[in-house]
């Protein structure tokens, strides 16, 4: 593919001139003032400070190189050259919990393997999130019987995506899903109906009906 | 695969020796079939094993509920220089599941056994290590049994989200 690169235009390159010499007179202490102000007020740009930090953790994910079925095998597609999750800044995939910040549960979770996640989940520094990739995780799809435990039952997660297994362009959109969320501009979706914000962990401890603890609301610092 | 011929053979040949422990024999679809006392079952499968059927292909349990006695185990041999199979089956009923293990006969056996145990509760007398091989080991009832409920969990849709668990409003 030929690259071809227009050249500026005199209104432009005009532009550009001024700017430079505002630049050099500023550097030159000549700017005072009004004309001070203005030149300051131009390179500034105000935000929070939960804001850019929520921005950098939703651009930066550290998933963890974690498979559990088929539906690993799908996982395994976003991070190569068709859906290429590096696009997004989620590809330094970490083999240990303890340098993970997002566990993607992709596939189906038996009894006796639950207490492995929870383990691994827990291990996993603060602010973390969750994936539930596939049926089995979510509602144990065709695996519904004795073997197997849903993940909502013993950790909290914050995006389920649907599918057996889900192709990983579903993934992917799960994830910029998250990271919608991980923003702060996250649509309600579900959530609006059951009047629930960010991801929610029921404790048995808490002796309240329907007590709920918000653990990492959307564009929220808290916990870091 | 032995034909008919050949089973019946091996079967008198069994009951020359113990008269107790075949009760039967099937023939089906090529495929010979020895039914034996599950008290006697060591004393057939050495036997066999002496007669060429060295290795244990497979070992795995069935629930006949609700015929009686209703647990079953099948022990699939192979001949290896002949290339000739031969199921053995026997049945313990399900209040007493007992049968002799088949780890000295064949160190293979150890882990089917287990997981034998593991889902239908067939206490192998003499195995060295019977413990649940799939499932946790605090975990209750054997979930392959046709009278186990096959659980799991009811599904949210919209239609059944008011008798549902969950919130609601």
């Amino acid at each position: 593919m030929e690259i071809k690169r227009e050249p500026l235009s005199a209104q432009a390159k005009a532009d550009f001139r001024s700017r430079q010499l505002l630049a050099k007179d500023m550097l030159d202490g000549a700017l005072e003032g009004e004309a001070l102000d203005r030149y300051v007020e131009q390179g500034v740009l105000t935000t929070t400070l939960d804001k850019a930090v929520s921005w950098a953790r939703g651009n930066s994910f550290f998933p963890l190189t974690f498979g559990l079925a088929c539906c690993a095998i799908e996982m395994m597609g976003i991070v190569a050259a068709r859906v290429d999750i590096a696009r997004f800044g989620f590809e330094a995939l970490r083999a240990s919990p303890r340098q993970a910040d997002l566990i993607i549960l992709s596939g189906r979770v038996s009894t006796k393997m639950a207490p492995v996640v929870r383990r691994l989940y827990d291990q996993m520094l603060d602010p973390k999130w969750a994936i539930s990739m596939g049926a089995c995780c979510s509602s144990m799809g065709v695996f519904n019987n004795y073997a197997l435990v849903p993940s909502d039952k013993f950790m909290p997660i914050d995006v389920h995506v649907p599918g057996c297994p889900p192709r990983p362009e579903a993934l992917a959109h799960g994830i910029l899903r998250l990271r919608d969320k991980v923003h702060g501009h996250e649509p309600a979706g579900w959530r609006e109906r059951y009047e629930a914000q960010g991801t929610e962990e029921v404790l048995e401890e808490i002796d309240r009906a329907g007590a709920a603890i918000n653990l990492y609301p959307g564009g929220d610092t808290a916990g870091a | 695969m032995p034909d008919a011929t050949g089973l019946e053979l091996t079967a008198h040949e069994l009951r020359d020796a113990n008269a107790e422990s075949i009760l039967g024999t099937e023939f089906f679809r090529g495929q010979a079939t020895l039914l034996t006392n599950p008290k006697h079952v060591v004393e057939v499968l050495r036997t066999l094993h002496g007669k060429g059927y060295t290795f244990l292909a497979s070992l795995h349990g069935v629930d006949y509920y609700p015929e009686e006695p209703r647990l079953g185990v099948v022990y699939e041999l192979l001949d290896m220089k002949a290339v000739d199979r031969l199921t053995v089956k026997a049945r313990v009923p399900v209040d007493d599941p007992q049968i002799s293990t088949v780890v000295e006969l064949f160190p293979g056996a150890n882990h089917p056994e287990r997981e034998v145990y593991d889902m239908f509760g067939v206490v192998f007398e003499g195995h060295p290590d019977l413990r649940r091989i799939l499932m946790p080991e605090d975990y209750e009832g054997f979930p392959q049994r046709r009278d186990f409920p096959v659980g799991g969990e009811p599904v949210l849709f919209t239609f059944n989200e008011q008798t549902s668990y969950g919130k609601w409003h």
